[in-house]
């Protein structure tokens, strides 16, 4: 299978290990792997922080951009989960909201709905695509820590990725996943909720930080750079001796490679 | 004062902000349809209303065919009421139990002497199993809103045929235009620290009598 | 704090004085984390829960399509079942009506069952001014009025007080208002319902004037549904020969029988409970007593105006979005600026007010888009989807907007973007991990920096093809 690789500018500029990882966890699950150059960023940060048209600009460069690819995938959850929750409603222009909102009858057939309603639906997330596309869970891992997974809120109440990143870090050999206390909760990263509000935002991560020295794990996982910045940075604050990764890294890992 | 132009200009937003936009499909539906239910159906359903009201800690007796006059001499007697408030048109065999002045609401009671009375008892309009619910619609056996409220006890009797299961069936049963009363267990309150404390304004102790039909 | 949001600083900075407060960050954590407990195992006991909370979404939203039928017809239904309907269409007339209303039955005491919608609209105030006093009857409100403090909060607006507290100003300020607390009075809740109910009995007793809201008007047949635990709002409600009662117009259902969807969602959604104590409905004027009712808009017609954010209007006030929010429980109510705080207030307030002030301009940023309210919200609300399409409406920083069309210049060409990571992997040794400047501050004030990466993934693939690892 031919798959395009949105990697994300934030894993691009910050992160390339974790997209390295993803090219060599794909190739390894017989996948053909394409990273168009062209590409850049998908738009959320300035959607989110009230930057419509600039956001609409670069959502149309990813749309053309992932046009003839059979599947995209994307190694972070709010970006992917931008991609495909998002975007449907900026091409609404409306309140098109779930469900059953009663919303005025234009929007929808403008050549950008068209491009977003074409693309988006081959948009995942990558645990999505290892276990809904790929059918694996076991991807031959190797990695013999211990480990607790954070589920990040776009993963979880966006994409409603549910128990897939789990299951696929169970199934990692030699890897100890411990449960997070209330991992369900936003650690307070948020975009630019983290400066601008980032008291709040430090206080929200403060009890994520707690949470995650209370299960005694070595690694923070999680399947979004943007969150781990935010709480390793954290970690790496308090001088707390917990490391983040992506869940990437942790996939890519084996045996083999040590 | 009643704004005849804020009506006009209100109704004017309203279609200016509304003009253009699809219908919207009855979303509701028709209420469920009555059926017949078979008594141990009758029977299930008073059970499961008895254990949900038990839940909002009310006390609740289950009594065989006639057993009410009974059930309700014993209750007055543990509650130890000596002066209970009784609306007109319940069945003239209930009250009973030695040393029980009755006090009928003609000419109305006072609130005052509402406030003093050891009681009220009455029957209902209908009852939910889910929710462990009584309705009062003020009408026969019921009495004006204010007879349920000021006195600090509450005995109430429920035939099984009365309870419904749900919330939807019973809205078929009531009449809008009647004053209704709904209530699920004793007064409570969760504004201290959200946490549920029984006993404010309302009746603090609320007991129920379900009289069940023969099997 | 005193009786007034006006004038308050921006969101970030109450949030920010609050959090140093050990107290209500207690009370808040406590509480929240209580509720919601409570909450989800009422909600997942009730089968069907899913289709129930579309069904909510619809019936309000075909009440809001048709909302000028629904209302006439409401209306006609309360006339003949003689009461009396009157309109407003802002704060201030709806408070000269009340206000005329109340003079006109020759008393100058009316007792209130906690009403939103009276709160917004400052009645007590506008009452006040014309000598008439309001006495809040439900407990929570008891306790701000009597602490001369503000709500913080829709269903519980004293949540930001503990026990404690609570006790200290039933023993100080009781005296004041009426009947003193009782000698020795504890800290138990149940001893201070029991001062609640001992301060207030008298006053109910000789209560000749009610003002109240409702959580649902029937358009069908004109009813109005009040919801309550207590017993203050059957008080309110029964014994007062006047009932005046003031409701947003966007309270209105269509039908009798779509009660059944609200009563099942509502106690649910709020208190956990199956079914709240007591839920009281009327129509017109019941058992012989004089009823108004003051229809609201107050700039609701103005939100059902706006297409994405016309669906804050379903809101049927459970609180369950505040409840979870991780940011309320942090921040508090008090810092939102407004009687809806929260979630559905960030949503709320700067539709209905506007986005003048700092403090509403900064609502619709005081959240992390997280989505919790939008899971629990019985009604369906998109809140986070509100709160983007608010931040597209607000004005901007004008250093953020700079920094934001830079960023977007950056990435609107992969070139530009590479030439910038470049640049980047060349100075990195310069970038501080643990200060940064200018508005960088406020992230490594709590947070390290990542490195920065000599080489982008961009620039690997150019380089390696992908291959190399
Ligand atoms: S927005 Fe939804 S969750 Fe929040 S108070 Fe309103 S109905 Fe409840």
């Amino acid at each position: 299978m031919r798959v395009g690789l949105f990697v994300t500018c934030v894993n691009d500029t910050l992160f390339p290990e974790t997209g390295k990882a993803v090219v060599t966890l794909l190739r390894r699950l017989g996948c053909e792997v394409d990273f168009p150059m062209a590409q850049t960023c998908c738009g959320q940060m300035h959607v989110n922080t009230g930057y419509r048209d600039e956001g609409v600009r670069l959502a149309r460069g990813f749309l053309d951009v992932f046009a003839g690819y059979q599947a995209v995938v994307v190694p972070s959850g709010s970006c992917a989960s931008m991609i495909r929750e998002q975007y449907p409603k900026l091409a609404a222009g409306m309140g098109a909201s779930r469900p059953g909102a009663f919303a005025s009858a234009h929007g929808g057939r403008s050549p950008f709905a068209r491009a977003v309603a074409e693309v988006t639906p081959r948009v995942y997330d990558l645990a999505e695509f290892l276990v809904d596309v790929l059918d694996r869970t076991d991807v031959g891992a190797y990695f013999p820590h211990r480990v607790t997974y954070h589920p990040t809120c776009h993963s979880l109440r966006g994409l409603r990725a549910g128990d897939r990143p789990l299951r696929l870090l169970r199934a990692v050999r030699g890897l100890e996943l411990v449960p997070l206390a209330a991992a369900d909760e936003c650690c307070g990263f948020g975009g630019t909720f983290a400066v601008k509000n980032a008291a709040v935002s430090a206080a929200m991560c403060a009890d994520k930080v707690a949470n995650v020295l209370n299960t005694g794990a070595e690694v923070l996982c999680a399947a979004d750079n943007s969150c781990l910045m935010h709480i390793g940075g954290t970690l790496a604050r308090q001088r707390a001796g917990v490391r983040v990764m992506h869940l990437a890294e942790i996939l890519a890992q084996t045996e083999d490679a040590r | 004062m009643t704004g005849r132009g804020s009506r006009e200009r209100i109704l004017a937003r309203i279609r200016a902000a509304t003009a253009g936009l699809p219908p919207v499909p009855d979303a509701a539906g028709p209420p469920p349809a009555p059926r017949e239910r078979t008594e141990a159906e009758i029977v299930r359903t008073a059970e499961l209303f008895a254990a949900r009201v038990r839940d909002y800690r009310a006390t609740v007796h289950l009594v065989a065919p006639g057993g009410v006059p009974a059930a309700v001499a014993g209750a007055l007697a543990g509650r130890g009421a000596r002066r209970v408030v009784r609306p007109g048109g319940l069945p003239v065999e209930w009250p009973a139990g030695d040393g029980v002045e009755f006090l009928a609401d003609e000419p109305p009671l006072t609130a005052a002497e509402l406030d003093a009375a050891d009681g009220v008892l009455t029957g209902c309009a209908a009852a939910v199993a889910e929710t462990g619910t009584i309705v009062l619609d003020a009408g026969a056996g019921q009495g004006r809103r204010a007879l349920t409220l000021l006195p600090d006890y509450h005995l109430c009797v429920v035939r099984a045929g009365q309870i419904v299961p749900g919330v939807p069936e019973v809205l078929g049963r009531l009449d809008p235009a009647r004053p209704l009363t709904w209530i699920s267990g004793p007064s409570a309150t969760s504004d201290i620290e959200l946490d549920r404390v029984e006993g404010v304004h309302g009746p603090r102790t609320l007991e129920v009598i379900v009289e069940l039909p023969a099997v | 704090m005193s009786g007034t949001w006006l004038g308050m600083p921006a969101f970030p900075r109450n949030a920010e004085a609050a959090l140093g407060n050990s107290r209500l960050r207690a009370n808040l954590r406590k509480a929240t984390h209580t509720i919601r407990a409570r909450r989800a195992a009422g909600v997942d006991e009730m089968p069907g829960w899913a289709k129930l909370r579309a069904r909510g979404a619809a019936v309000k939203d075909a009440a809001l399509r048709d909302l000028d039928k629904h209302l006439l017809r409401a209306e006609e239904a309360v006339t003949t079942a003689g009461g009396r309907v009157h309109w407003a269409a802002d704060a201030a007339e709806a408070n000269t009506i009340v206000t005329e209303l109340v003079k006109a039955t020759g008393h100058r005491e009316v007792v209130k069952v906690k009403s939103m919608a009276t709160q917004e609209i400052g009645l007590n105030e506008a009452l006040a001014a014309e000598g008439i006093t309001a006495y809040e009857t439900d407990l929570a409100e008891l306790i701000v009025q009597l602490g001369d403090d503000l709500p913080s909060h829709i269903l519980v607006p004293a949540i930001h007080r503990g026990r404690a507290e609570i006790r200290e100003i039933f023993r100080d300020r009781m005296a004041a208002w009426g009947r003193p607390a009782p000698d020795g009075l504890g800290d138990d809740p149940r001893a201070l319902a029991e001062a609640a109910r001992l301060h207030l009995r008298e006053r109910f007793l000789a209560s000749k004037v009610a003002v109240s809201g409702a959580n649902f008007l029937v358009a069908e047949t004109g009813t109005l549904v009040v919801l309550e635990s207590e017993g203050n709002g059957r008080m309110c409600l029964t014994l007062p020969e006047t009932l005046i009662s003031v409701v947003g117009i966007e309270k209105i259902v269509p039908t009798w029988q779509d009660l059944a969807v609200f009563l099942e969602l509502l106690p649910r959604s709020s208190t956990g409970e199956r079914m709240n104590p007591y839920t009281s409905m009327w129509t017109g004027a019941a058992e012989g007593q004089e009823f108004h009712l003051v229809l609201l808009d107050n700039g609701r017609t103005g939100v059902l105006a706006d297409e994405i954010g016309r669906q804050a209007l379903r809101c049927i006030r459970c609180s369950a979005c505040l409840n979870v929010c991780p940011v309320y429980e942090r921040a508090g109510g008090h810092a939102y600026g407004s009687v809806y705080p929260g979630p559905i207030g960030a949503i709320l307030t700067p539709q209905l007010r506007g986005t003048a002030t700092p403090l509403d301009a900064s609502l619709p940023y005081a959240s992390s888009l997280c989505g919790a309210c939008y899971d629990v919200c019985p009604v369906a609300i998109d809140i986070p989807e509100v709160l983007v399409h608010l931040r597209a409406r607000v004005p901007h920083p004008p250093a953020e907007r700079a920094g934001l069309a830079a960023a977007g210049w950056l990435l609107d060409r992969p070139g530009r973007l590479r030439a910038a990571q470049r640049l980047a992997g060349r100075l990195r040794g310069l970038v501080p991990r643990r200060r940064l400047p200018g508005p960088g501050a406020a992230w490594t004030d709590t947070r390290d920096v990542p490195p920065v990466p000599a080489e982008s993934f961009r620039d690997w693939w150019r380089r390696t093809g992908g291959e190399d690892r």
